[in-house]
């Protein structure tokens, strides 16, 4: 089988984000990387689909700025067999990395049996990008899904639904899977995998060569602010119930004139 | 001069990190309390190449360099120092062979180790010879082909698993360091009398114990670079390993200043964060000062011995600094704890334990002094 995996690269989940200086972006000079943790079950997901079904291969595929590969390296690490960088900036919407995802597909000369994502980039959280790259390629998708198993020809995904039910779909490949949470656990990179993953090929494409122009863009970012800081809480002092009635007074006029919510 | 890991070092260091903090942190209070060596853990850590950092390509190690396992060290330390010595060790006992070891005996012993994860221990201490190491009396006779050792080992980390006994004795303790050899024991050898469990102050999970050797029978092919050879390997082993320590004690220090820096912006005392009461940024600065010198020190002892230039100096400056720094950062730690710091329910008691430890093994902070003072005075 061919398996794609569509991985992005986003800030730690420990980073302290802020608008860059002219506001276009976030300032990302000393940001630590790190793959997406939902593409990390997509990742694992191919290498267990490879692992059962002989002879398959995984790529590893992203859109983004060249200067730090992590994300890529980290999957061949895990085991993936070559890697796609379409570079590009960092603020592309859906659309154009869904279409710039496609052409890298076009451009490794294989036909996918199978594309995994995660079900969302937890930076953005736009939760386009598979089901856009799907439609573009015209095959099923299914996202947030936490159960796989199936064939070369013929897989049954289950997707978690309102109220911890599950949703069973049978799907005929080839089709776009978008991984949640508790489809399995991720294997760690070894240090062996890592010192071998350096030796595998990393293909970098531009933008033009996957036929992506400036016009693609349907979603164009005008201004990267912070959330307005929120005021500190008020306390109000109802230990004395010979006061109470001025307290409730108080709060409720309050809520009228200053948080205006009644 | 270039301060940046490489691509492939900030792998190694988000993987090992990745390990410490999901699998040893978690852990590491309950095999504290326990007093028991972490099997599973240890055996996790084997399998992704995190442990016997030392054993080169050629004999199916990860060719790391020493920088590499600097900053592999660092991030289990962080996780935690005792389960970092129970794997520490094994590095300790294999270097000696990887350093002095003909290729034979490199094939035979350390191949071993990486096809599954074994247990080595280190045996220079005795009970009445710590820092005066070249004084040990462990005797090592000839007797034909073979020698035979007889002797009290002290402290031996690892030794109640061990699979592999690297030890050091004397061919005549009155020539002091020219009679030092160094011998390899494999396990269920004759002889060997492993004594009962140190119960320990801290790195509770590590095994440590004394070992007696009675008329213990090893070909004379154990021995490592020759009879009367194993004074050069066992200092060529600390320059190697006094780094590794230290890079112990940085990791130790980190951890102990990320927990006071995340509870100083939480615990609130009049009225404010304790994090903006100034003695505690200035506590909480120095600490942050002094983990990073530590660091610094550790780096360059690793990059002069990549370069192969003489680290000795540095080595010792590098592991009495580091240690003594560690030491001070988890008690302020502690400290900036207040009363919850000194409670097990919080994680900087026990690095505090922990780092005791760090200024006393691989030669005491007094005997790196003196190394250095040598080094300096005599050159
Ligand atoms: C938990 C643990 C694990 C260990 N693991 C191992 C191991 O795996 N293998 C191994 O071989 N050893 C091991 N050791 C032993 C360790 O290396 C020794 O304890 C250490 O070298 C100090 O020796 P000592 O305990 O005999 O102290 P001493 O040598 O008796 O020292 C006592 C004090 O005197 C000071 N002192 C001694 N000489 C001088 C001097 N000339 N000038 C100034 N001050 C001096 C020391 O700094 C120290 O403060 C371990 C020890 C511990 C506690």
């Amino acid at each position: 089988m061919n398996i794609y995996v569509c991985v992005k690269q986003v800030p730690d989940t420990e980073t302290k984000i802020i608008p860059n200086a002219d506001g276009t972006f976030i300032e990302t000079g000393s940001i630590k990387w790190i793959m997406n943790p939902y593409d990390e079950f997509a990742v694992e997901q191919a290498l267990l689909v490879q692992a059962a079904n002989a002879g398959s291969t995984v790529t590893v595929l992203r859109v983004g700025s060249v200067k730090d590969t992590e994300a890529l390296r980290t999957a061949m690490a895990m085991g993936a067999d070559d890697a796609f960088l379409v570079e590009a900036a960092d603020n592309l919407d859906s659309y154009s990395i869904a279409k710039a995802l496609k052409g890298a597909i076009s451009k490794s000369g294989k036909n996918p049996d199978l594309i995994l994502t995660g079900k969302q980039a937890i930076d953005d959280d736009c939760l386009q990008v598979p089901q856009i790259l799907a439609t573009m390629l015209d095959i099923p998708s299914v996202s947030v899904v936490v159960e796989y198993s199936g064939s070369t020809t013929d897989i049954v995904v289950k997707r978690e639904i309102e109220g911890g039910a599950l949703e069973v779909y049978g799907v005929k490949l080839p089709a776009m899977i978008a991984c949640n949470k508790g489809i399995n656990t991720p294997r760690y990179a070894s240090l062996p995998g890592i010192m071998k993953a350096k030796k595998k090929p990393l293909v970098v494409l531009s933008l033009a060569e996957v036929s992506v122009v400036e016009s693609d863009r349907r979603v164009k970012y005008s201004h990267f602010q912070l959330p307005p800081e929120k005021p500190s809480g008020k306390k109000f002092d109802a230990t004395d119930s010979a006061k109470m009635g001025g307290v409730v007074k108080e709060v409720v006029g309050l809520l009228r004139t200053e948080a205006k919510v009644i | 001069m270039d301060f940046s890991y490489t691509p492939e070092q900030i792998e190694i260091k988000d993987l090992a990190m990745k390990f410490a903090k999901n699998e040893m942190m978690p852990k590491a209070q309950e095999f504290d309390s326990k007093a028991e060596m972490p099997f599973q853990i240890l055996e996790k850590a084997w399998s992704l190449g995190l442990v016997n950092t030392c054993i080169p390509t050629e004999f199916g190690g990860n060719g790391f360099s020493a920088i590499d396992s600097m900053i592999i060290t660092e991030a289990l330390a962080y996780g935690c120092m005792g389960m970092n010595t129970a794997i520490m060790a094994n590095d300790l006992a294999l270097l000696p062979i990887v350093l002095g070891g003909s290729l034979e005996q490199k094939k035979k012993f350390l191949t071993p180790f990486t096809e599954k994860y074994k247990i080595a221990a280190f045996c220079l201490t005795e009970p009445s010879n710590g820092s005066d190491a070249g004084g040990i009396k462990t005797s090592i006779k000839e007797d034909g082909d073979d020698v035979i050792i007889n002797g009290n080992k002290m402290w031996i980390t690892n030794a109640g698993y061990a699979d592999l006994f690297v030890l050091y004795g004397t061919t005549d303790s009155s020539l002091k360091h020219k009679a030092i050899t160094a011998v390899v024991i494999e396990k269920g050898t004759a002889g060997i009398e492993i004594g009962k469990k140190e119960d320990k102050m801290g790195h509770r999970c590590s095994d440590t114990r004394a070992v007696t050797f009675n008329n213990v029978r090893v070909s004379k092919s154990n021995i490592i670079g020759g009879l009367n050879k194993g004074w050069g390997i066992a200092m060529k082993t600390l320059d190697h390993s006094r780094p590794m320590v230290a890079a112990s004690a940085v990791g130790g220090a980190q951890c102990a200043l990320d927990h006071a820096i995340k509870y100083a912006k939480e615990r609130v005392q009049f009225n404010v964060p304790i994090s903006q009461h100034q003695a505690i940024q200035f506590m909480i600065a120095d600490m942050a000062m002094k983990t990073e010198a530590s660091r610094l020190l550790v780096h360059k002892a690793a990059w002069l011995l990549d370069n192969q230039l003489s680290n000795t100096q540095l080595a010792s400056y590098a592991k009495a600094f580091a240690a003594d720094s560690c030491m001070q950062i988890a008690t302020d730690a502690v400290q900036v704890f207040g009363g919850y710091g000194y409670s097990k329910e919080y994680p900087v008691e026990k690095i505090m334990r922990d780092a005791k430890l760090i200024q006393l093994y691989e030669g005491t902070s007094q005997i790196q002094r003196l190394v250095i003072a040598k080094e300096i005075f005599t050159r």
